[in-house]
């Protein structure tokens, strides 16, 4: 630890926290319907779409009628996507000529990238062609984003109206959330990055003769467009096997901070935007405040662990200033490091710029709680604030409890029904992370693909189904997850940890539209304090957190113990 | 379900053409018009050669050259098609091997002292063009004797391509080995 490591993470989440205000209040102007600065050229783009797709924008759906296109539009997503990638030998620029994925690897990529996850079981330079990456992935970068935006929006507006039957147009909200939020920052942080340095080119490679005569082939893309949306977009897919560690998807500190700051600034907006739609801007900075709490906590407890070092690598007497460095980069640094893990985790992107599998175990064990913990720290765009809002319904509910009275939130009655799906949507969580672990750690060919022995592969196989469920995306990737097993159940988990969520949370919205919105008494309890804070963080571990800790012992705390101890596997 | 089909079918294709194809293609097109060097790679350049990319890192064994951290890529380290970190524990006897025959090497090649963590750990892309300044002033001896030139002349060059944090807060303090290696081949 230093000083200046400790200086650049206060900067970083100073920087971040002073855009979310003007984003998220433009992001609630867009979402009213109202004219924006961008207007006079998207204006008629939106228009055509819902021309030529059939969408009268006017006419508003229920709660069910929103599920459904939601779930229509992701099945198409998919279907297109799982024939790009079986397909891509036969589409133009395959320059490489890479062949179709095989059928259980592109079910799981297609899944992957649709339900925002971008787990992959591939390696972009080698098993991706550049129409794959751009008109393929990189779409879903994308929608997979303005469809947790839209879910959002929707159960913002069941808060926000009082008596209503519907929530808004699923069409309508997906489209504004493409044109008007994701599109023009895209635009303006691609170029910024390619000013940067990331390539942007449809060149497959170049090869270079090194200075000492040899032959380096050197894989090229367009990489600044795809690297601005994955993680605008919380996706994380990276174009190349090495994530955000690889040199053309990250070339410098300053990429760097920009990549946080990209990742962290959409999704802690809509909380903002959240706020200020239902008509209490300190209620969205209160959700925030909880957010923040538990994000910080973690980016601390990374640093502290990944420059402790690994005590049997120091023993050989390497110099323990720089911390423990098996793969991470130079460039970047530990303070910087630790918050990437601690963000992209938190947030449910998964992009890297570090290697997570060869992290201390304490802090490896950070990043796998903090997906574990539901993706709500602000978590994914949209499904962040959607998770977010379900832990603060059982919050006022644990709350009303105690003191026996009807919980409200934001004057709306929490009863049975919403009780009963806000728990559903909780548990599915540990059941497909806990599930498909305790299967994998049993099965041999699933034990087979292993990197590692002794506690760290349990950890390999936990935090590959959290990775899954949670829709996160990154990997202690010593698993060799690319085998019909692997393939097949992290994707049943991903569309467990994405839908089977999503569907309860659209239905609470739809039963809480139809609420009629009361007025604060002088018996409501107010959700804005910090005492309500204080209860959320606390619900947010107990709830979300409690159940993974057997899980967790077996796992990176026994590592821990066998590190400390000197043993090796 | 059947009603939302077309709208799906067509948004779907729609924003396919609007984000697949129309923004990479329109980022492309500006980025290669306006910053060619950066978007084709920022290629490094021996007269017409094309010697690498300053960004990607490559091989160096010759003792006049510095020597990059080690890489895990397979099959060779280094290897720009397959980029990747070792992904061992910190409890893998592998990697504990691992760590120690490189700090044989190091040590082998005139290091000594503490041992810089980057020179003897391979990096998470396995393309980390970087070196620590630490790094490499343990290699000066080295490449000051392979170049017949002073030690103190080679420590010049190092201490010119320590690239500095940015604004002297972001980042860390690191040596690019290509540009590096190229600077001294330009000394006569």
């Amino acid at each position: 630890m230093s000083i200046n490591g400790w200086l650049q993470i206060a900067l970083l989440l100073l920087l971040a926290f002073i855009l979310i205000k003007p984003l998220g209040a433009y992001m609630a102007r867009v979402f009213e319907g109202e004219r924006t600065f961008l207007s006079p050229v998207l204006g008629p783009i939106e228009k055509l779409i819902y021309v030529i797709a059939g969408i009268n924008p006017k006419r508003e759906q229920g709660w069910l009628a929103y599920t459904l296109a939601m779930l229509a539009f992701n099945l198409i997503g998919f279907v297109t996507l799982y024939a790009i990638l079986r397909l891509q030998f036969y589409l133009p620029l395959n320059p490489q000529g890479f062949p179709g994925m095989t059928p259980d690897l592109a079910f799981n990529t297609a899944i992957s990238f649709v339900t925002n996850t971008n787990w992959q079981n591939y390696s972009g330079e080698s098993a991706a062609s550049n129409f794959t990456q751009m008109a393929g992935l990189a779409v879903h970068n994308f929608l997979s984003a303005a469809t947790g935006m839209a879910i959002a929006l929707a159960v913002t507006r069941a808060f926000a109206r009082s008596a209503a039957t519907t929530l808004g147009n699923f069409w309508v909200d997906m489209t504004r959330s493409t044109l008007y939020v994701l599109m023009p920052l895209a635009v303006v942080l691609a170029l910024v990055f390619v000013a940067l340095g990331l390539p942007q080119t449809l060149d497959a490679s170049v090869t270079a003769t090194t200075l000492e005569g040899a032959q380096q082939a050197i894989p090229l893309g367009p990489i600044a467009s795809q690297e601005a949306i994955k993680q605008l977009g919380t996706n994380g897919g990276g174009f190349f096997n090495a994530n955000a560690a690889h040199p053309f998807e990250n070339p410098s500190a300053i990429t760097n901070y920009l990549n946080i700051l990209a990742m962290l600034s959409i999704t802690s907006a809509l909380i903002y935007t959240f706020g200020k739609t239902v008509g209490s801007v300190r209620q969205g900075w209160a959700l925030i405040a909880a957010t923040a709490i538990l994000l910080v906590a973690g980016i601390v407890c990374v640093y502290i662990a990944e420059t402790s070092g690994v005590p049997s690598h120091l023993a050989m007497g390497i110099d323990p200033t720089l911390g423990n460095m098996e793969g991470k980069e130079v460039r970047f640094g530990q303070a910087m490091d630790a918050v990437y893990a601690a963000t992209t985790t938190a947030i449910s992107n998964g992009g890297v710029n570090a290697m997570l599998g060869s992290f201390t175990p304490l802090g490896g064990l950070v990043p796998m709680f903090l997906i574990q913990l539901g993706e709500i720290l602000p978590g994914g765009v949209g499904s962040g604030l959607y998770g977010l809002i379900v832990f603060a319904v059982l919050t006022v509910f644990v709350a009303g409890l105690m003191v026996g009275r009807t919980p409200e939130f934001l004057g709306k009655k929490i009863e049975s029904r919403e009780m009963k799906y806000a728990m559903f949507a909780i548990l599915v969580l540990p059941f497909a992370i806990l599930a498909f672990s305790a299967i994998a750690a049993v099965l041999p060919s699933a034990l087979a693909a292993l990197g590692n022995a002794g506690p760290h592969g349990l950890s390999e196989i936990l935090y590959a189904y959290t990775s899954a469920a949670g829709n996160n995306g990154s990997a202690f990737a010593g698993l060799s997850g690319n085998t019909v097993w692997y393939n097949t159940t992290l994707a049943i988990g991903m569309l467990l940890g994405r839908f089977a969520y999503a569907v309860p949370v659209l239905a609470i919205a739809g039963s809480i539209a139809g609420k009629t919105r009361s007025e604060a008494s002088a018996g409501t309890f107010p959700t804005h304090t910090p005492l309500f804070v204080g209860l959320l963080v606390a619900i947010i571990l107990i709830m979300g957190g409690l159940q993974y800790f057997p899980a967790l012992a077996l796992g990176p705390i026994a590592e821990h113990v066998s590190m400390v101890a000197g043993q090796l596997f | 379900m059947l009603a939302h089909l077309r709208p799906a079918i067509a948004t779907v294709l729609l924003f396919t053409g609007i984000c697949g194809l129309a923004y990479p293609l329109a980022i492309t097109g500006i980025a290669t018009a306006t910053m060619p060097a950066q978007a084709l790679g920022s290629l490094a350049r021996n007269g017409e050669t094309v010697v690498g990319s300053t960004l990607i890192g490559q091989t160096f064994t010759a003792d006049k050259y510095f020597w990059p951290r080690p890489s895990a890529t397979s099959p060779n380290g280094y290897n720009a098609m397959a980029s990747g970190g070792s992904n061992l524990a910190p409890t893998s006897q592998k990697l504990h091997d691992q760590i120690a025959a490189n700090i044989d090497a190091w040590k082998k090649a005139g290091g000594s002292g503490a041992i810089p963590a980057d020179a003897v750990t391979a990096s998470g892309s396995g393309l980390d063009p970087d070196i620590t300044p630490e790094n490499a002033r343990s290699q000066i001896v080295r490449v000051a004797k392979a170049r017949g030139l002073s030690e103190a002349d080679v420590a010049k060059v190092v201490d010119a391509n320590v690239e500095r944090r940015l604004f002297g807060v972001i980042g860390e303090a690191h040596v690019n080995v290509l540009k590096l290696n190229m600077a001294l081949d330009s000394v006569k």
